[in-house]
């Protein structure tokens, strides 16, 4: 392997000094029309404290691998292969019991579009403790009543709500104000990886900054990972640290934000960054021309040769395979073949 | 100069009914504005949710009727047209909506959606005219007829879906088209295509064109000149280079500054201030005044008129009274640039 004599430069020693490892996670779904390859071979390395984000269109498979992570996959969609390790555990190989115990008070997902996920009969403060009550680590007695009315009033000034939050129903709040409740909950135990699932895709501008820099700044409190996905390459550059970009299931490149948006490797990470819109109006703004392929019929070799610029006869047999070029720096794709085994 | 539409201090609330205890909302408060079909222009309308952006079009569309001040089209006041202006009416403003999926009947075919307004207004006189109709505009906002036609609405991709309703509005042949935030459901990369469509029925076939949208970076790619919209006021209007390049209001400034910039060097500012609603009563003064970091006495007493800061562009801030005069005319078409000067059309 070319990295092990460059990972001291991160300080990482071993492996066991990642918050979180994904060793080639596989997730398919059973359709009747055949395997449908949501996730394939995808890993990748979390440090705590790292902001890593996850973009690609939809249909890419980033929310998959979200769900993945966090065990939530639902039929007809079943984890095929590969090894989640959360420090020497593989999450994986757990059973449900012990998935409970560790969701929330270790891992906690912060889910898309909030208004969908809180109940609606419910008070919010009995929301808040219904999490605690039933993620609290075996270890840990219950709180008690008084000490949840501390935890949630304190909970709610974190993430920026009025403590009198508690008493209202979820109708009652706005959007923005729903996110918090969810992020509220999020960290309702204090996780080390926080898996945020396009946490403001239906906020405006100024919530969605809101949102972001509250989680930046509850995530910096905790000390968490956290795993972003998304499809807002602005949001990226704003809130992230590093950066993997998928398409069709398959990771195509990993790096940090400054080198991914100021020299990306592949394709279609470029076509990406060329079409974000920008305030520079002489630039032409163009889109990515062509579709993203149904997963079911993919074509042969890489995915992305129907629509890449600088296709080759090796694109239409081989699938590239993921090469690394520097530490935390990769890229699947023909065109770094060589540059990769030099 | 002939107004294809004419709105003057224009007004609308809900709610707030005589056996309500919550007083009413007002969702566009005294809007006073014009379309001119002489100059087809894309004009966009921003503010984040609940600014009023969406009651506005509605207003625009003739869905709901003003509470106070009059609505005018081609010079007729609005609550009096005869069954024919209103016929025409409908004939000639169109909308594309946010959800490309529920525009849709899923029980039908995509060719249903685009035959319907040939049958309805009688635009086609054979059935071959009625296909190359199809064909032609479906060509116009490009998508294949073949990969379109004959398919249910599922089979379509988010952005040809969206794509068909362009094409839709473009078989009418309507003088005005309101675009509520077209884009927003679907993937970036496709976005571009999108809008690229609705520009070209402006710049090629003189279409009016209101676009809706919370995203400045796509209103200064495709639009002529913006309405920026907080509470139901227009805080700031004019060509859209100047107002999103140079904004002048603090509102503006802070959607502006929120935008998040694909540029890793380029980051955001502290986290901005949320409403503090019980600090101010913004019944009478500067609706903003309770999140404006410019704050002064004054404005929490009356609400700001129009400053007229430059030929293109006015704002409602008093941040600019010694600077500017205050707009005389309050129809907010008067500052609108006309790009025919330049593009010698």
């Amino acid at each position: 392997m070319v990295t092990t004599e460059q990972d001291t430069r991160l300080d990482v020693a071993s492996n066991d000094d990642y918050a979180l490892r994904i060793e080639g996670l596989k997730v398919y779904y059973g359709t009747p029309r055949g395997l449908v390859k949501a996730v394939d071979d995808v890993s990748f390395n979390l440090r705590p404290g790292e902001r890593f984000a996850l973009v690609g269109e939809s249909g890419s498979g980033k929310s998959t691998l979200a769900m993945a992570i966090m065990r939530l996959t639902r039929e007809p969609g079943h984890i095929a292969g590969g090894h989640i390790y959360l420090g020497d555990r593989d999450l994986v190989e757990m059973e449900e019991k012990q998935i409970r115990s560790i969701r929330l008070s270790e891992m906690a997902l912060v889910p898309q579009g909030a208004m969908n996920s809180l109940n609606p009969v419910m008070r919010v403060g009995d929301q808040i403790i219904d999490g605690i009550m039933d993620h609290v680590p075996p270890g840990e007695g219950a709180p008690n009543r008084t000490e949840l009315n501390t935890r949630i009033h304190d909970l709610l000034v974190r993430v920026g709500l009025d403590p009198t939050v508690a008493r209202l129903h979820p109708h009652e709040l706005s959007g923005g104000m729903k996110q918090r409740v969810a992020m509220a909950i999020a960290i309702s135990l204090n996780p080390h990886i926080i898996v945020a699932d396009e946490p403001t895709s239906a906020l405006d501008v100024v919530v969605q900054r809101q949102i972001m820099q509250t989680l930046g700044r509850l995530q910096e409190g905790l000390d968490a990972a956290v795993l972003l996905v998304g499809h807002d390459m602005g949001l990226v550059a704003q809130f992230a640290d590093t950066i993997g970009v998928m398409y069709a299931g398959k990771l195509v490149e990993v790096g940090t934000v400054p080198d991914v948006f100021k020299d990306p490797k592949h394709p279609y990470t470029k076509l990406l960054i060329q079409s974000l819109p920008s305030f520079d109006i002489s630039r032409q703004f163009v889109g990515i021309p062509g579709m993203q392929p149904a997963l079911l019929n993919l074509p042969p070799g890489c995915a992305f040769n129907p629509r890449c610029p600088s296709v080759h006869e090796r694109c239409f047999r081989e699938v590239p395979e993921y090469l690394n070029l520097d530490v935390g720096r990769g890229v699947a794709c023909h065109l770094f073949d060589e540059e990769a085994t030099n | 100069m002939s107004d294809f539409m004419r709105l003057e201090h224009v007004t609308r609330t809900f709610g707030g009914g005589a056996l309500s205890t919550k007083p009413p909302i007002v969702a566009v408060d005294d809007v006073s504005l014009s379309i001119n079909e002489d100059e087809p222009k894309i004009t966009t309308i921003a503010g984040e949710s609940g600014s009023g952006k969406t009651t506005l079009a509605r207003l625009l569309m003739g869905t709901i009727t003003p509470s106070f001040g009059s609505m005018y089209y081609r010079g007729k006041d609005f609550t009096k047209l005869s069954r024919k202006d209103s016929w025409n009416f409908k004939q000639e403003v169109q909308s594309i909506y946010q959800d490309p999926f529920g525009s849709y009947n899923p029980f039908y075919k995509v060719d249903h959606v685009l035959e319907t307004p040939i049958n309805r207004f009688k635009l086609a006189t054979s059935r071959q005219a009625k296909n190359t109709m199809i064909e032609d505009a479906l060509a116009m906002v490009g998508l294949q007829p073949g990969d379109t036609l004959g398919r249910f609405p599922h089979q379509l991709s988010g952005g040809q879906r969206q794509r068909v309703m362009v094409a839709r509005a473009l078989l009418i042949k309507p003088r005005l088209i309101l675009a509520d935030e077209p884009v927003s459901m679907v993937d970036a990369s496709l976005r571009a295509t999108i809008l690229d469509s609705i520009r070209r029925l402006n710049r090629e076939i003189g279409i009016s064109v209101v676009y809706i949208t919370h995203d400045l970076t796509t209103a200064l790619q495709i639009s002529d000149n913006i309405l920026v919209m907080y509470r139901g006021s227009v805080v700031e209007s004019g060509a859209v280079e100047r107002v999103i390049l140079e904004p002048k209001h603090p509102y503006t400034q802070l959607l502006i500054e929120s935008i998040p910039q694909p540029d890793p060097d380029n980051k955001w500012g502290d986290e901005p201030p949320s409403a503090r609603f019980e600090d101010f009563d913004t019944m009478f003064g500067c609706k903003f005044a309770d999140r404006c970091p410019h704050v002064m006495e004054m404005c929490a007493d009356e609400h700001p008129p129009q400053f007229h800061l430059e030929q293109h562009r006015q704002a409602q801030c008093y941040l600019y009274r010694d600077e500017a005069d205050v707009m005389e005319d309050p129809d907010l078409a008067t500052i609108f640039q006309d790009r025919r000067a330049e593009l010698n059309v």
